[in-house]
């Protein structure tokens, strides 16, 4: 894993690429590196038992994609999509899902140095899926940490695995 | 990087290495049986061949391991010295002990292990040579001590085969008092823990005057699927011995290797026939010229050169066609590679036992889906144990019965109406339906065993309740795991069934659908959304009248079918989908199977019939309960495949809950 982001490694002092998309009027950023491609919204094939915030699953040229609401995924309200609403398609640890957002609008260069930890400002947005805030000029721009957007995944995994565990008695 | 390189040459080297260990192998239980002299050069090459490799490419150890089996070999070979037993059993517990360096070569771990260090000094001594140190006497130091340290490794796919680490640990426990202290070093983070896996390993200390033998008995039914080393523990060793040399017991050995085996089975490269590249290389040629000629409408379409475009494109969905045909095939192996690991486990098992057993194998260039095929195997392997142990009886009591002393395990391959068809059959006693009856009512599984056909009987084998049962009654054990036989087969999207005549013997048929990529579906209609039903699982479809249905107390609704009740499967219920109908005579029924039962799916309607390409949801998200995976259909949207087995399971949950 390449995450030259890392705030505890100040050795590296080249900047880190961020695309930062808009939602919810405020400014967020994804390390590039894990952005695969950028689409404009289509429809998606719902799921079953899937948690709230996954919309379900595109075509991504063959392969089956999930597709979660980032304002979902924060607890905001749901919006109409507009023409400016887009899938991030990200990739993390070779899994690939599309990230839903109001629109993107920048790329940043970030160095180390610029980073700071995310105080604990009781917003909305719960904390964990952040690994930290810069400011670029006078804009406050806070940095997704996008392994953690699919999460809490063991929380899930657990809920998937139980029932399954469950079945040869349900059954008998 | 050159270090990539040698990396890659590794990899073909490993794998043609397998390739010779197996001829090697199947080489010397040929022998064993009298086969010719032209064997022995067989052999000869096969294990120079590897030495020569090992050397090349960076094995020391493996050379040196090998140089020691091809100079025995070579005194055979020179007429030095005759082939007997006991040299066909070193040799193959050799080539064992090559399949396990290979897997730690790959797993890039240490390669010699206290097992290829003792095998290595046997070949030594056999040759009468000064052994290393663990040779000989050292074998045979710890048969009795008055402690032991037990390593136990489970493979992860242990519970799969029926066999609970916590039953073995008890049993231990019944030999004296256990220390134990769970190996949690290859336990893998929640989100990648598939439950039904066995990750942990024990390291156990048993405190009892007892003898390997005993301890080694309690891991009888574990053998190859698990990692196990037995070692009196370094004071308490009652003779004494020159070296404190790790002697694992002969069990543990040939389960590691041939446990190890099962689990490299799943190879990253295929090798395909040349022939097979080459009539796809031609197709794509042919696509490409169909291509340019349809490029030709492109620009300045006239309409008078309509036929010629309908021709081209008829011409072109021939391509498409051949081509996915031929692509498929490629995938496509013979079914020889999982076949040919039975003659060894026949042998062990046989003369484990002391039962007589000739193997037949038949069909073993049918071909497979190589995903299915390297599933199919442990499936296999439990059958066929289960037929030696089960199924077949002590060569005496075949004799008092009128049978030939050495009893028939027939393996045949075939297709079948677009299935393949596995069969594991033999001529032993065959169910005995009283035990089974008895033991089902044992579980409540029934009620009496009155009027069940023989078909009946059987099936009860493969329910739930029966893996449960206490593995020591000799005739219920027949039923032991085979639940999860049952699950392995029908998660390839296959059946297994069992044929049985009291005293002839018994007939396991397993039929597997001939890919895992494409299947034919029916796509059915639930609201705004469409959903591919497998063909396999359909029996039929109907529409019903309000009046056909009927409620029972908790919900749950039962139509009539044919005689019999079945339970209704609402899907827009089980899936939560929007804008369904909701009254029953409205939609549609589709009377489908899975896991042994029969359910009536309720659906708004059917909208036609297609090949899915199955792509697998788990691969960027996670298994969804009752859903196999999804599909691409025409205009580029995804829809999902139901997995019957599973949503009957969801449904039986729900209800349960």
């Amino acid at each position: 894993m390449n995450h030259p982001a890392n705030p505890a490694a100040p050795e590296t002092a080249t900047a880190v690429q961020y695309l930062t998309v808009n939602l919810a009027h405020e400014e967020y950023a994804i390390d590039i590196l894990a952005v695969r491609e950028i689409r404009g919204w289509t429809p998606v094939t719902r799921i079953p038992q899937a948690p709230h915030y996954v919309l379900g699953v595109l075509n991504l040229r063959g392969a089956i994609v999930p597709v979660l609401d980032l304002r979902l995924r924060f607890g905001l309200a749901r919006e109409e999509y507009t023409a400016t609403t887009v899938t991030v398609i990200v990739t993390v640890a070779e899994r690939l899902f599309g990230v839903i957002v109001d629109a993107v609008s920048d790329v940043l260069d970030v160095r180390p140095d610029q980073l700071r930890p995310v105080p604990d400002m009781g917003t909305t947005v719960d904390t964990e899926y952040l690994k930290g805030l810069t400011a670029i000029e006078d804009r406050m721009v806070l940095l997704l940490d996008v392994d953690k957007l699919l999460q809490p995944q063991d929380a899930q995994m657990l809920e998937a695995a139980l029932p399954a565990a469950n079945d040869v008695k349900a059954v008998a | 990087m050159s270090n990539a390189g040698l990396a890659q040459f590794q990899q073909v080297f490993i794998e043609e290495s397998l390739e010779g260990l197996d001829t090697m192998e199947s080489s010397l239980l040929a022998l064993d049986e009298g086969g010719d002299g032209e064997l022995v050069h067989t052999i000869f090459r096969a294990a120079h061949s590897i030495k020569g490799g090992a050397a090349t490419f960076g094995f020391p150890e493996m050379a040196s391991f090998t140089h020691e089996a091809e100079s025995l070999l070579d005194e055979v070979r020179g007429g030095k010295r005759a082939i007997d037993k006991p040299i066909v059993e070193l040799l193959l517990r050799s080539v064992d002990c090559l399949r396990g360096m290979f897997d730690r070569a790959r797993a890039g771990q240490p390669l010699n292990d206290a097992v290829s260090d003792g095998v290595r000094g046997e070949l030594a001594a056999m040759m009468g040579r000064e052994a290393p140190a663990q040779a000989g006497p050292a074998r045979r130091a710890g048969d009795q001590a008055e402690a032991w340290m037990i390593r136990f490794q489970p493979h992860a796919g242990m519970l799969a085969g029926g066999n609970d680490p916590l039953r073995l640990i008890r049993e231990l426990a019944g030999l004296g008092e256990l220390s134990i202290e769970a190996d949690l070093s290859r336990l893998p983070s929640l989100d990648k823990l598939d439950p039904s896996e066995c990750h942990l390993g024990w390291n156990i200390e048993l405190k009892a005057p007892v003898k390997r033998e005993d301890i080694a008995a309690v891991f009888d039914w574990v053998e190859g699927e698990c990692e196990l080393s037995i070692e009196p523990k370094p004071s308490t060793v009652v003779t004494p011995v020159a070296a404190a040399a790790p002697a694992p017991a002969n069990i543990a050995d040939a389960a590691a290797a041939r446990g190890t085996r099962e689990a490299s089975a799943e190879s990253s490269s295929v090798r395909v026939a040349i022939d097979k590249i080459d009539s796809m290389i031609n197709l794509v040629g042919e696509l490409v010229i169909t291509q340019s000629m349809l490029d030709t409408f492109r620009e300045d379409f006239d309409p008078a050169r309509l036929p010629l475009l309908q021709q081209g494109l008829i011409q072109l969905a021939r391509h498409a066609r051949e081509l996915q045909e031929s692509v498929m095939g490629i995938r496509m192996l013979p079914i020889a590679s999982v076949f040919n690991r039975f003659p060894r486990l026949v042998r062990d098992l046989s003369q484990k036992l002391g039962k007589q057993v000739k193997l037949e194998l038949h069909g073993e260039q049918t071909e497979l889906d190589k995903t299915v095929l390297e599933k199919i195997g442990d499936p296999m392997v439990h059958l066929v144990r289960n037929a030696i142990d089960h199924g077949l009886e002590m060569p005496d009591k075949r004799r008092a019965a009128g049978k030939h002393e050495m009893g028939t395990l027939k393996l045949d391959a075939f297709h079948r109406g677009g299935n393949i068809v596995v069969e594991v059959s033999d001529d032993g006693a065959g169910l005995n339906r009283e035990a089974i009856v008895n033991k089902a009512i044992e579980r409540g599984l029934i009620a009496s065993g009155e009027g069940l056909s023989e078909e009946a009987v059987g099936e009860l084998i493969f329910q739930p309740g029966f893996s449960t049962a206490a593995v020591t009654t000799d005739l219920s054990g027949r039923g032991v795991g085979m639940d999860v036989v049952r699950r392995n087969v029908s998660d390839l999207g296959g059946t297994v069934t069992i044929r049985s005549k009291p005293g002839q013997g018994s007939v396991f048929t397993i039929t597997l659908p001939l890919t895992l990529a494409i299947i034919d579906g029916l796509t059915a209609a639930v609201g705004e959304e469409r959903y591919i039903v497998p063909l396999v699982s359909i029996v039929e479809s109907v529409q019903l009248k309000p009046e056909a249905l009927k409620t029972v107390v908790g919900g749950g609704e039962l139509f009539r079918f044919r005689g019999e009740y079945l339970p209704v499967l609402r899907l827009h219920e089980l899936f939560g989908c929007d804008g369904a109908k909701r009254s029953i005579e409205e939609g549609l029924l589709i009377v489908v199977e899975g896991d042994g039962s029969r359910v009536g799916l309720f659906v708004d309607g059917l909208v036609g019939q297609q090949q899915a390409v199955v792509k697998s949801l788990e691969a960027n998200y996670r298994r969804v309960q009752g859903v196999s995976g999804a599909t691409i259909l025409a205009d580029g949207a995804v829809a999902l495949i139901v997995d019957i087995a599973g949503l009957v399971r969801l449904h039986s949950r729900r209800k349960a809950a």
